[in-house]
């Protein structure tokens, strides 16, 4: 039994990734391409919800931190909270940040920290959702002309989202480089074997007060979360 | 007397049949032997399976209900879907997503089962986008607040089941395994449905009208869920014959009302029917007439929604072509090699 006291900021940087995902995906709810993707995106939502809720009740109320902050106060990565896009970029997202979550959650199960219990059931969900991701990337780089072309794009626009997975998250043990090393290996390895190209743009935005973990995020994030939390918000104090 | 030897001789018959002349009168000897071994196992309680010999019109009344079903599931995700990014608590929200996912999941199920009768999902998908096979009129209304989620759960689904689980003894086998699974998941969405407008009804003064209002405008429409009534009912005597339908629609809607008028009282909610009493005599529920104008209106594509849920419906179809265009092409290029691992194209 660990006696590690949680470090909040952790918590909610990888609770707020885990809500943020999930919220997006469940924008698909009606909207897939196919019915067994329906299911699919909804138990990968279901999953990363899951998470959330355990993650932020270790910070404090799970819906207080949903639905009453502000949005300079989440700090997910800016990756996460990208609109959904067409199905190409939904899952170049899905790859993107499957890869990095399953590497992250292996490391926090094998250490003996705070995290452990959470990454270790988690880590099980991740490893699918990544599954998931790299079949349809091999799917759709090495399909048709057209979906190839989609794929090509996704992974190219969403590209310079992917290095402030790597920057370290105070109180959180992990080998960053040594993790972000793996990610580039591994993802460069999926988007070969689907004939892409892997994008050769830079991994972060040229913004030096930060990103997404120091509560930057891009314009979309403010409407999403202005959905999210309207009806919430319109009965203050109301149980649900 | 109709045993399951009888039925297996119509089975085989049928096999055997599938060789033979077209035309003769051996033909027509062999059609009438199977039909009366047909009728007998029917009327016997047997299942009815796949490579089962069955009428035409049997084989035709069942893929269009069971089209109809699935179509409903997977056009019933819609109302409930508008509001998974607007849920009010994450646990609310849990529900709300793993509820839809349900849907999607009977949808599968159910086009399965209309598959084992030689009919695809990709063709009846395309009848509903070219509106020649209809879902459930019910989810041509729109979920205008929070509350319309509980009152989907609680009459909604509790109409759907109150039509469903007799169907679980429906004559042909596959559609009536699929209403097991989907009996046992609808009834858990009836109580999340009837919880969320409990806790509604108990709350602030703003949210017990919420739940209100929703009931007011959900339960007629619930009520018209089980079909004309039974003397205008155009498929209802020989579906009852054939045992795809046990209860006629009357007695559905009956059977309905009285579990719900507790239900209601429990809920400190009111059902917007000043005729609604009980009958001593008949030990029912007495309620006002159903406004059958509506019901006929929005059938025909007059409700509030109708051009809404098929649009999005043919648009997420058209927009994801590509989609499956792709996932056929990777899997055929990959086939040979056993590389590939295809979704199903519909």
């Amino acid at each position: 039994m660990t006696t590690t006291s949680v470090p909040t900021a952790a918590a909610l940087a990888l609770g707020d990734d885990a809500l943020v995902l999930s919220h997006r995906l469940g924008e698909w709810a009606g909207h897939a391409p196919v019915l067994e993707e329906e299911v699919a995106l909804a138990n990968i939502a279901l999953d990363l919800l899951g998470q959330a809720r355990v993650l932020l009740s270790l910070a404090g109320d799970e819906d207080e931190l949903a639905y009453l902050r502000e949005e300079r106060a989440f700090t997910n990565l800016q990756l996460v909270e990208q609109p959904n896009g067409d199905f190409a970029h939904t899952i170049a997202r899905q790859l993107y940040f499957s890869t990095y979550q399953h590497l992250l959650y292996a490391e926090l199960a094998a250490a003996d920290g705070p995290f452990a219990p959470l990454a270790a059931k988690a880590v099980k969900e991740v490893a699918y959702h990544r599954d998931h991701a790299e079949q349809w990337t091999l799917r759709l780089g090495d399909g048709t002309d057209a979906s190839h072309e989609r794929m090509q794009r996704a992974c190219e626009t969403l590209w310079r989202f992917t290095g402030e997975m790597f920057r370290p998250v105070a109180g959180l043990d992990a080998d960053w480089p040594g993790m972000e090393s793996t990610w580039v290996e591994a993802v460069g390895d999926v988007l070969r074997r689907a004939t892409l190209t892997v994008p050769e743009g830079p991994r972060s935005g040229a913004w030096a007060a930060g990103a997404g973990r120091q509560g930057l995020h891009t314009e979309s994030f403010g409407r999403m979360l202005a959905e999210m939390q309207h009806l919430h918000r319109s009965h203050p104090g109301a149980s649900w | 007397m109709a045993t399951a030897a009888t039925h297996q001789t119509a089975r085989t018959l049928a096999q055997d049949g599938q060789d033979g002349q077209d035309g003769t009168q051996a033909d027509v000897d062999d059609t009438a032997a199977y039909e009366r071994a047909f009728d007998a196992a029917v009327a016997a309680d047997e299942r009815v399976e796949p490579r089962d010999w069955m009428p035409d019109a049997y084989r035709a009344t069942l893929v269009r209900q069971i089209a109809q079903h699935a179509h409903s599931e997977i056009i019933g995700m819609q109302p409930e879907a508008n509001w998974i990014t607007r849920a009010p608590s994450l646990r609310r929200k849990a529900i709300l997503m793993a509820k839809v996912q349900d849907e999607a999941g009977h949808g599968l199920y159910l086009y399965s089962a209309a598959e084992t009768l030689g009919t695809g999902r990709e063709e009846l998908l395309d009848k509903l986008h070219t509106g020649r096979q209809k879902y459930s009129s019910i989810f041509n209304y729109p979920t205008l607040t929070w509350a319309d989620v509980g009152a989907i759960g609680w009459l909604v689904d509790g109409a759907a089941i109150t039509n469903q689980v007799p169907l679980c003894r429906c004559s042909y086998g596959p559609y009536a395994r699929a209403m097991v699974r989907i009996c046992k998941e609808e009834s858990f969405h009836q109580r999340q449905g009837y919880e969320l407008l409990l806790a509604l009804s108990r709350g602030t003064p703003e949210q017990h009208a919420m739940a209100q209002d929703a009931v007011d405008r959900w339960w007629w429409p619930s009520l018209m869920m089980f079909g004309p009534p039974d003397d205008e009912s155009a498929h209802s005597a020989q579906s009852m014959a054939w045992k795809i339908k046990r209860h006629s629609n009357d007695e559905l809607r009956q059977r309905f009302v009285d579990i719900c008028v507790p239900q209601a009282e429990s809920l400190g909610l009111t059902l917007p029917d000043p005729d609604l009493r009980w009958n001593e005599e008949r030990e029912h529920h007495d309620f006002g007439p159903i406004d059958w104008t509506e019901f006929w209106d929005v059938l025909k594509g007059n409700g509030p929604c109708n051009e809404q849920r098929i649009t999005q419906r043919r648009r997420a179809h058209d927009e994801g072509a590509w989609v499956r265009e792709a996932a056929s092409a990777y899997a055929a290029k990959h086939s040979a090699s056993g590389a590939g691992r295809g979704v199903e194209q519909a």
